[in-house]
């Protein structure tokens, strides 16, 4: 056998993509004597052939014709490098995924060729060479140690690595005998995750049966139990103890809760509530509830499936899941996000029988992308290449599935840095008889798609705990790079299988997930019982043991029980598709699971035990509202602020001076503590780590600093990571495809402005629509999770309200990330969220359908690093690094007539602009004091915008232990009027009154009129903000303060003239907060349009401020134009 | 003249044959979906069929190069087939990953040119989806008429048409092979965003010598419903700008093809 390296470059440097992406990576993060990479494709093929034979597969098919050269290296020739140049090579490592070794085996044969192996690899050369101190940081960059050996080249072509072959023999770990100690330090050692007292519960049970397990059945039980596949945490019984839950709704109990005392002594009072299950109890009743009132859409699946479906019409059904992929992405972004999305697509595709994905979604949150490279943690990546990374990793995945990426967010916070969150959503649509399913006894079972191998082992134990600054080197087996082309296979047979004209060819499905086959068919199999062969398992090499088969997580793959009779029927449609299909076992009616290897049994378990022996655990939760601190000092600058006092006197952290974000972050929670200086952090450093760091891009200077005017601010708001256009991101997303799309991500007259939802057609013969949007405002989790999880809920609401959907039939899905919940202050703020979900999904009569946690989202530090983030702080406690409690609410919403939808750009008519809602301010303690009653008229003059925004700046503020901003604020958010809201503007777009319709999200009103202005280049000129006294219109000059105040249940409607709004209400609506705030009109021929506002000016009264919407455009721009 | 058929093929990775047969049976056709195994199993299924449209998408994951794998198999195993499908007055249609696979099994721009032209790599290095304008360029092409304009979203990492050097470049122009060129609403050239990947010539779409094959890299198909244009809240057209394409092919058959069905 010959070892063969085909080398093939690009002819010039106008042609070399990965090469030119190369240098600007190396020149964004630091990298200063490099100033030219060249890249070169590598192929290694192991086959018995001549050089003429290799030459010409290199010629027709390896090489472009045009555009490349080649060579072809011998086994025989010696490497040459060119003098002066670098070369670094990187290579996937043995056994992870290479997609184009694949297809380019397959196209060899296809040629004629058989080969032993292939496996490509890139090499960069580098030109001039760089300084050996860069090499580390170059290597870091291109190449990633988890799946890829970064090696100096040129490499000698070596065969691949022979597995080693195992000796199969069957092992017990002796559990019986193990003290408690023991027990702990084989969870850990084990990567089992499991408590102490569920490793007691388990040593209790096979003592009963008087054997040890064998390590197969233990890690079975740990995969099944993880924190990842049964959420233990949240279905757990809960004692919350600590500030009462604003009653806006019920209590637990159904009844309304006894309005709480005055709310000036927040924290006085000690409320305690215990939950039989926290899910159950919150959320889950909020769907049950709502079912049997009939409010929301009609539920066809709720909580029990890979998906939640709702109705579409008559024949359909939509179904709609959201993921997280945190852990992986965090450690390899790229494979991370990819997988995560693969992942998310086959739970859409394992929902009932199957639903055919229609769209996907993506929401990131991460550090500020200017974080300096000199303050990195060891074991993080920088965010600038966590963002790279996981948005090309959407990209390549749901571009080839062929599946549109429509709608998402990213946040921004510095303490995402060892935690960055990585949310994949994904909607189905599937016919409404498709919604049930059942395994019967005697089903055989079938795993279909792609062969097994050792990737992915323990990524649902993995992702139940928290990082360390090692997980990267003991995890990097539980990361993987997808392959979408297969599982684009994999889906076309599936939905050919279930559309079968002999009608549906299997009786269940699942993906083969978190837990790999332990879990897939340790589910389905959970009211039958099972029995698999692993041996049969069709494996990607050599070597791998029976118990890394049975739990391996290799993507691509779903498993189907499928009737004896039906089985050939797929395997026609399988070997047509090119998809492997395998019979590994059958469902029986034992009620066991039986595992065997090679004719023996290597587990034998009780599904009742797998599936209800999971200890019950009473966990205690307490959360405290905020006290009373410094709020004289915030009352002062509110003061300050309400009598026109100077901008920066107000209590948001200017966006002046964000440098140091976690350094702001911590300085702000604790104002006596000053934060270490920078070089205390790099002399405390490893001095074996590299000290040379190069200066982080900072996008904080490219800020607008001059002057303290509103216009000047209002661009700096723009340009704020978190609010600044993500065109960057959205161009990448094949967002069309389908040919579904109605309303689009960018949209306005040169499509750049910020559409608040996504509308598809789900048939492409009708014109019914559903829009689909998402809220997230972890700004809001250290103020008071209850309120960020109402916020959360309105913002979802209101984005698919604008584009036309209807909060009568909006469905919403949960996804928590949270830090560790086994500190029960966490948890408190948990079930804070929990039952803010259940509030608010009653009062907007909108359904959770699916949801899913991610538990534990804390970063370990490592010691050195510790006092580089500077403790003692808020964000890092006990070394440390926790993520903000973070929700996202996806909402999906239906539309009868996709005709009557409308964008937030504003049009070119002459027309009255209207704030829809109250410019108010969420807030945690006091609303109970007022119990049913509708809120008291709201004095919003001097108001403070929610703490901790985008407001913030990249500071967003830490948990306040000691409240100072919350204490004394007046309850003035009503969801209840919001709700109302929502269907008053929802019925003025759906009667076609609505020419434009916008929320006031990150960035409050000024952001939002200034995003229309720009979408629609229109001159708009606004009258005041809504908060003056009566008599002035209600109207008030524009400040600091007002004109960025992020406020829940808002809405900026343009309403061509002639017809006031007052003319088109109905006698229910005209109580509703809504104020004329100014109007749009074209430009004059021949003129820019521009942005006019009146603004409080300390000295003179109020000026009468004009902008140019193209600077605002600009300003929203620039950030993020990678 | 009875129905016209249309063979939509598909292969794994291809993702835009739904739409994209959904864009013929508006036209009036009748589309069927079939898997290159199949016509590979039964080539002589092409005497039903009037038009074969090789849809978009990553046909086996645009691995090696984008296109090269499914253009490799179709030319091993169906070069001859179609060459004799186009011959006896079939048109054969390919949309973004369908042209790239047309280019580089040779049969566009065709005989003589063979491994003269190429599509590679955006000039951004990156993918992009947006919307652009076209300008059909060629008298010949079967498909289209000359001088007509319209908006169409592109969508492709790899859309740059790129040739072997002048000498080709004028074979192209003098041959009539450039079918459409990327434009603005006026119809004038211009760097990017007007020519989204930098595109030689602003190539767009190749046509052959026979003007009866017609690769573009834009997608038609995505811009068949007023609602699928990106500012329908703004202006409401009439209908989506990219149908004109298939109801000129549809027509173009009508009027030439006796043969099939």
């Amino acid at each position: 056998m010959l070892l063969w390296q085909v080398e093939v470059f690009p002819k010039s440097e106008a042609v070399d993509p990965a090469g030119r992406s190369a240098l600007f990576a190396l020149r964004e993060l630091g990298v200063k004597t490099v100033r030219q990479v060249r890249s070169t494709q590598l192929f290694i093929v192991e086959a018995d052939a001549d050089r003429a034979t290799i030459e010409r597969l290199a010629r027709e098919l390896l090489a472009d014709p045009v555009t490349e050269d080649w060579i072809v290296v011998a086994p025989t020739d010696k490497p040459s490098k060119k003098n002066g140049t670098g070369v670094i090579e990187v290579h996937p490592r043995p056994g992870v995924m290479d997609p184009v070794a694949a297809s380019a085996q397959s196209a060899l044969s296809e040629l004629g060729l058989t080969v032993a192996s292939i496996r490509t690899a890139r090499r960069y050369t580098l030109s001039p060479a760089p300084a050996v101190a860069e090499l580390e940081l170059i290597r870091r960059i291109l190449g990633n140690e988890c799946i890829h050996e970064v090696v100096d080249g040129p490499r000698v072509p070596a065969p691949p690595p022979r597995p080693v072959k195992h000796e199969f023999r069957i092992r017990h770990v002796g559990l019986r005998a193990l003290n408690d100690d023991e027990l702990s330090a084989l969870s850990r050692r084990g990567h089992l995750f499991l408590s102490l007292s569920e490793m007691q519960a388990l040593r209790g049970h096979f003592r009963q049966l008087g054997r040890d397990p064998t390590d197969l059945e233990l890690e079975t039980i740990a995969q099944t139990w993880s924190e990842h596949c049964v959420h233990k945490t949240l279905k757990s019984a809960i004692v919350y103890r600590g500030a009462p839950f604003p009653s806006l709704f019920g209590g637990a109990d159904g009844e309304a809760r006894v309005p709480q005392n005055d709310s000036s002594a927040p924290g006085s009072e000690q409320h305690v509530e215990r939950f039989g299950n926290l899910l159950r109890d919150t959320i889950a009743r909020a769907t049950r509830e709502l079912m049997a009132q009939r409010r929301g859409p009609e539920c066809l699946s709720v909580f029990k499936d890979n998906a939640g479906v709702i109705a579409f019409d008559e024949r359909f059904g939509i179904a709609f899941k959201v993921e997280t992929h945190n852990r992986p992405s965090a450690i390899e972004p790229y494979g991370g996000a990819a997988t995560g999305v693969g992942g998310c697509i086959r739970d859409v595709l394992g929902c009932g029988l199957g639903a055919k994905p229609i769209a996907n979604t993506d929401v990131f949150c991460v550090a500020p992308p200017d974080w300096s490279a000199d303050r990195l943690p060891r074991g993080v990546i920088h965010p600038r290449t966590v963002l790279r990374g996981v948005v090309a990793g959407v990209r390549d995945y749901g571009n080839r599935m062929g599946i549109p990426t429509v709608n998402g967010a990213v946040h921004f916070d510095p303490r995402y840095l060892g935690n960055p969150l990585v949310f994949c959503g994904c909607v189905g649509l599937i016919p409404r008889d498709c919604v049930e399913k059942a395994a019967r006894p005697g089903d055989l079972i079938v795993l279909l798609g792609g062969r097994t191998g050792r990737d992915g082992i323990h990524g649902a134990t993995f992702s139940s705990a928290e990082l360390t600054s090692t997980h990267a080197d003991e995890f990097s087996h539980a990361v993987q790079i997808g392959n979408a082309i297969e599982e684009k296979k994999v889906l076309d047979v599936v939905l050919q299988a279930r559309d079968h004209p002999d009608g549906c060819l299997y009786h269940a499905i699942t993906d083969c997930g978190a837990g790999g086959l332990s879990s897939a068919v340790g589910e389905m199999a959970a009211e039958t019982g099972a029995e698999v062969d692993l041996e049969t398992v069709p494996l990607k090499y050599e070597g791998l043991r029976y118990d890394e088969i049975w739990i391996s997580e290799s993507q691509e793959r779903m498993v189907l029980a499928v009737p004896a009779d039906r089985v050939e029927a797929l395997c026609a449609i399988c070997r047509i598709e090119d998809v492997e299909a395998t019979v590994i076992g059958r469902f029986t009616q034992s009620g066991r699971l039986v595992v065997r290897y090679r004719g023996q049994d290597v587990g034998d378990l009780d599904l009742r035990f797998l599936h209800d022996g999971l200890p019950k655990e009473e966990r205690a939760a307490e959360w405290r509202a905020p006290q009373a601190g410094e709020s004289d000092e915030l009352l002062a600058e509110d003061a300050a602020a309400a009598s026109g006092g100077p901008a920066h006197a107000s209590p948001i952290p200017s966006l002046a001076t964000p440098f140091d974000p976690m350094r702001s972050a911590l300085a702000a929670h604790d104002d006596n503590q000053p934060a270490p200086p920078a070089t205390d952090a790099s002399t405390s450093r490893d001095a074996s780590r590299p000290t040379q760091r190069p200066t982080p891009v900072s996008v904080s200077a490219e800020f607008d600093r001059d002057g303290p005017d509103l216009a000047d601010e209002l661009c700096r708001r723009l340009s704020h990571p978190t609010i600044a256009s993500k065109e960057w991101i959205i161009r990448q997303y094949d967002h069309e495809v389908q040919g579904r799309s109605v309303i689009k991500p960018l949209v306005g007259v040169r499509r750049d402005g910020p559409a608040d939802a996504a509308v598809l057609r789900p048939l492409l013969d009708s014109s019914r629509g559903v829009a689909i949007g998402c809220g997230i405002c972890p700004q809001l989790s250290d103020f008071d999770p209850y309120w960020m999880a109402v916020a959360a809920i309105d913002e979802a609401i209101r984005n698919v309200v604008c584009v036309g959907g209807d909060p009568d039939r909006t469905a919403i899905l949960d996804n928590f990330c949270w830090g560790r919940t086994d500190d029960p202050r966490q948890l408190g703020g948990l079930v804070r969220a929990c039952v803010g979900c259940r509030d608010a999904a009653m009062i907007h009569g909108a359904p959770f359908i699916s949801g899913k946690d991610s538990l534990n989202n804390e970063f370990a530090l490592h010691p050195h690093d510790v006092a580089m983030l500077g403790e003692p702080g808020g964000a890092v406690r006990d070394g440390r690094l926790a993520i903000p409690g973070t929700l996202l609410i996806s909402a999906v919403s239906l539309i009868d007539d996709v005709s009557r939808c409308v964008t937030m750009d504003f049009k070119p008519v002459a027309s009255r602009l209207y704030l829809l809602g109250q410019l108010t301010r969420i807030v945690t303690t006091g609303c109970a004091a007022h119990g049913a009653q509708p809120p008291p008229v709201v004095q919003t003059s001097g108001d403070s915008p929610t703490p901790g925004s985008c407001n913030a700046g990249f500071g967003a503020q830490p948990p306040h232990e000691d409240g100072r901003l919350q204490s004394d604020m007046r309850p003035t958010f009503d969801p209840r009027i919001a709700a109302r809201t929502h269907r008053l503007a929802a019925r003025l777009i759906r009667t076609g009154r609505v020419a434009a319709a916008h929320d006031l999200s990150d960035g409050g009103l000024l952001v939002a009129v200034g995003e229309m202005a720009l979408a629609g280049e229109m001159n708009c000129a606004l009258l005041g903000c809504p908060g003056g006294p009566a008599g002035s219109g209600g109207l008030t000059p524009f400040d600091a303060v007002n004109a960025f105040a992020e406020c829940p249940g808002c809405y900026v409607v343009q309403i061509p003239e002639p017809v006031p709004i007052e003319h088109l209400l109905l006698d229910e609506e005209r109580n509703l907060p809504m104020t004329l705030i100014g109007r749009a009109m074209p430009p004059p021929p021949g003129e820019e349009p521009q942005l006019s506002f009146p603004a409080a000016e300390p000295e003179f009264g109020v000026s009468d401020e004009r902008i140019a919407v193209e600077r605002l455009r600009e300003a929203w721009q620039r950030t993020l134009r990678w | 003249m009875g129905a016209i058929n249309v063979l939509i093929l598909r292969a794994a990775g291809i993702n835009c044959e739904e739409e994209t047969a959904f864009a013929w049976a508006r036209a009036g056709a009748v589309a069927e979906t079939i898997h290159v195994n199949r016509l590979i199993e039964s080539p002589a299924m092409l005497e039903r069929f009037h038009i074969v449209t090789v849809p978009g998408g990553f046909s086996y994951g645009d691995d090696i190069a984008s296109g090269k794998i499914l253009a490799v198999r179709l030319s091993l195993h169906l070069g001859d087939a179609l060459r004799a499908f186009v011959q006896r007055g079939g048109l054969l249609l390919g949309i973004c990953n369908g042209f790239q696979v047309l280019v580089k099994a040779g049969l566009l721009p065709g005989p003589g040119l063979e491994r003269r032209v190429t599509i590679t790599h955006n000039d951004s290095g990156r993918y992009e989806d947006r919307w652009v304008w076209l300008e059909a360029t060629s008298d010949h092409c079967a498909i289209l008429r000359r001088g007509q304009r319209w908006m169409v979203p592109v969508a492709h990492g790899e859309g740059k048409v790129v040739t072997d050097g002048e000498e080709t470049r004028s074979r192209l122009v003098e041959g009539g092979h450039i079918a459409l060129r990327y434009c603005d609403a006026q119809g004038r050239p211009g760097p990017f965003p007007i020519n989204p990947n930098g595109s030689e010539m602003d190539i767009a779409g190749l046509t052959d010598a026979t003007g009866r094959i017609l690769g573009l890299m834009p997608h038609p198909e995505r811009a068949i419903e007023a609602t699928h244009t990106p500012d329908w809240t703004r202006q409401r057209p009439a209908d989506g700008p990219g149908m004109a394409l298939f109801r000129n092919a549809i027509e173009f058959v009508e009027n030439h093809v006796t043969a099939g069905g």
